[in-house]
């Protein structure tokens, strides 16, 4: 019997995938992962199923021991420092760790999660099909709760194939997008530039459920209490102090206060992400726009196992980032893109 | 004849979902119409809707907008939303056992006293009330009810309690409520149920479904501790009768 134990790791960490879908209806929040860019990526490099479960890793280190084999995971999402036994982990990148060898991660940066996929998956139990943590309702497995020390996760013995590594496009930057209501008319022109052109800082006080904001304050035209309506992934809802409330994976499927705007679907993981203190804008765009970028982002996600390499020789690259050093090629020992060193960069000069 | 029916509010709540807004208060008539269009949808689907949420006045549509966009799905329910709202749907009735007042209520005797009666007369009026399912939400299985005297109707605590036990048979404005897990409520708490709307691993999962019809009848503590041992082995508890 294989297994992943957790000697240490971050709050707010725990077992996520696509999340659980058709039950809003009965109050039941979908959950899954915050940043479905990274879960998918980590999953693709560790020959799962793009949705499958995996980790999701908070801000903080963490350590995983193999016990009983050799367990083979992926790491995306946020970057952070990976080592195993010493040998440097680069993202979005495949390794195996070897049967009683520990796998250390660092602390995030500049962003917040990180996803920790493990080749073949974790055994569990799917609850309404999904093994998605939802501490509040009880609901995740193999845990229904955030991952601490000492759990232990059963897992696939590791695969003899080669490592893989998936070839992101660029991360995306700039404002995060978002379209106007579904209760914009709730606010006066002044509050919504207010939204559209002030700077928000994510509070410390965030968590899965909802992102609070820190900037101006946002006022309402005809007070805050609305009659409960649906809710979205990225509903941007604003309650009686003014202080907007980003919904989040683990939002209630209803709520009661005024939504001013609504992030978009393609910008949504990229917003999970923004670290708690960090500086932010909104920029509006249009329905047809959100929804062209919907399409792309799907489409993204869709075909990431097209930009999948596979890594002959783990000895091999290294020699090659080694050289490559020398020969002051610009290779980053976390940035496995860049090892894939073309024949002629090693003979120059 | 009756008069036509009002065209429902369209707005967008992001790219992927549409809320189909039939009344910005809650009403039952709009609540109907919610429920009407719900049902709608269920028999006749749309490609690339995934899913929808009722509420008391608008109904929440998910939808991939790689299947149909934002105006194309908002014509096709905007047709829909204006057929006729059938008068008697078949709709089951779910009789719901509830102890009142004690360590079961705890504001059983406050909300008496602040409407200047007894508290077996707050009950009275409580199982005297004609209950419709408006919606499920906030936690899984917590029910809105419609149809709350208005001898009982009372603005919310000015303190929300941040936890409330399972089971928990409330009232809040004009509202009733059915709640299954324990959580936070700002509610007047009048009683409990052994009833679970929401229980994993038990067919069905989710016992009440919006438009479902409820009656509340009162039960000792004998019989609430009996029968909260049969539904923690999975037993429905609530009886269904004919509407």
């Amino acid at each position: 019997m294989t297994k992943l134990v957790i000697s240490s790791i971050s709050p707010a960490s725990s077992v996520q995938d696509g999340g659980r879908y058709g039950a809003q209806r009965f109050g039941l929040t979908p959950s899954g992962a915050m940043d479905r860019l990274g879960l998918a990526a980590a999953n693709c490099a560790a020959g799962n199923a793009l949705f499958a479960p995996a980790i999701e890793l908070g801000p903080y280190g963490a350590a995983f021991k193999a016990l009983g084999g050799a367990v083979r995971v992926a790491l995306s999402g946020a970057p952070r420092s990976a080592e195993v036994a010493g040998r440097m982990m680069a993202p979005d990148t495949s390794v195996t760790i070897a049967d009683g060898e520990t796998l250390k991660l660092g602390i995030a940066q500049g962003a917040t999660f990180s996803y920790l996929a493990i080749e073949g998956g974790i055994q569990g139990e799917p609850m309404f099909g999904s093994f998605s943590v939802n501490a509040r309702v009880g609901l995740g497995s193999p845990f229904p709760r955030p991952l601490q020390a000492g759990d232990e996760l059963s897992v696939a013995a590791a695969s003899a194939g080669p490592e893989r590594w998936i070839d992101l496009p660029a991360a995306v930057t700039g404002p995060i997008r978002a379209a106007l209501g579904p209760q914009n008319d709730e606010f006066g022109d002044d509050a919504i530039s207010l939204l559209l052109d002030s700077e928000w800082k994510i509070s410390a006080t965030s968590d899965r459920m909802g992102y609070r904001l820190e900037g101006p304050i946002i006022k309402h035209l005809h007070g805050h209490n609305i009659v409960s309506d649906g809710t979205v992934n990225g509903s941007i809802q604003v309650p009686g102090n003014g202080q907007p409330i980003v919904l989040m994976s683990d939002r209630g499927t209803s709520g009661g206060y005024p939504k001013i705007a609504t992030v978009t679907t393609a910008d949504f993981g990229r917003f999970a992400q923004i670290p708690a203190g960090t500086s932010f804008r909104f920029k509006a765009v249009s329905m047809e726009e959100a929804q062209a970028e919907a399409r792309k982002f799907a489409e993204l996600l869709r075909t990431l196992p097209d930009r999948l390499g596979s890594i002959e020789s783990f000895d091999l690259n290294i020699e090659a980032l080694q050289g490559a050093n020398v020969a002051g090629v610009a290779v980053s020992a976390i940035d496995a893109r860049t090892w894939q060193v073309p024949a002629n960069a090693l003979t120059q000069e | 004849m009756a008069a036509p029916l009002s065209p429902p509010r369209l707005l967008p709540s992001g790219d992927s979902a549409i809320t189909v807004e039939f009344s910005r208060k809650i009403d039952d008539q709009a609540n109907r119409r919610v429920l009407a269009l719900d049902r709608t949808l269920a028999r006749e689907p749309i490609a690339g809707v995934s899913e929808t949420v009722p509420t008391y006045r608008s109904l929440l549509v998910h939808y991939d907008p790689a299947q149909i966009d934002f105006t194309t799905l908002g014509q096709k329910l905007a047709e829909l939303a204006l057929r006729p709202v059938p008068s008697s749907e078949k709709a089951r009735l779910w009789r719901v056992p509830v102890a009142y007042g004690g360590e079961y209520g705890i504001d059983l005797e406050d909300v008496a006293k602040t409407l200047g009666t007894t508290p077996d007369d707050i009950v009275a009026r409580h199982v005297a009330g004609d209950y419709r399912v408006a919606m499920l939400g906030f936690t899984p299985g917590w029910s809105y009810l419609s149809g709350l005297q208005e001898s009982l109707h009372m603005p919310r605590r000015q303190n929300p309690r941040l936890l409330t036990p399972a089971g928990t048979i409330s009232v809040g404005g004009v509202q009733a409520g059915i709640q299954c897990l324990a959580g936070p409520s700002g509610w007047h708490l009048l009683g409990c149920t052994p009833v679970r709307t929401y229980q994993l691993h038990r067919d069905p999962t989710f016992l009440l479904e919006p438009g479902d019809l409820v009656k509340f009848y009162r039960i000792d503590a004998k019989t609430y501790a009996e029968q909260e041992r049969a539904a923690e082995h999975g037993e429905i508890i609530a009886e269904l009768a004919a509407a």
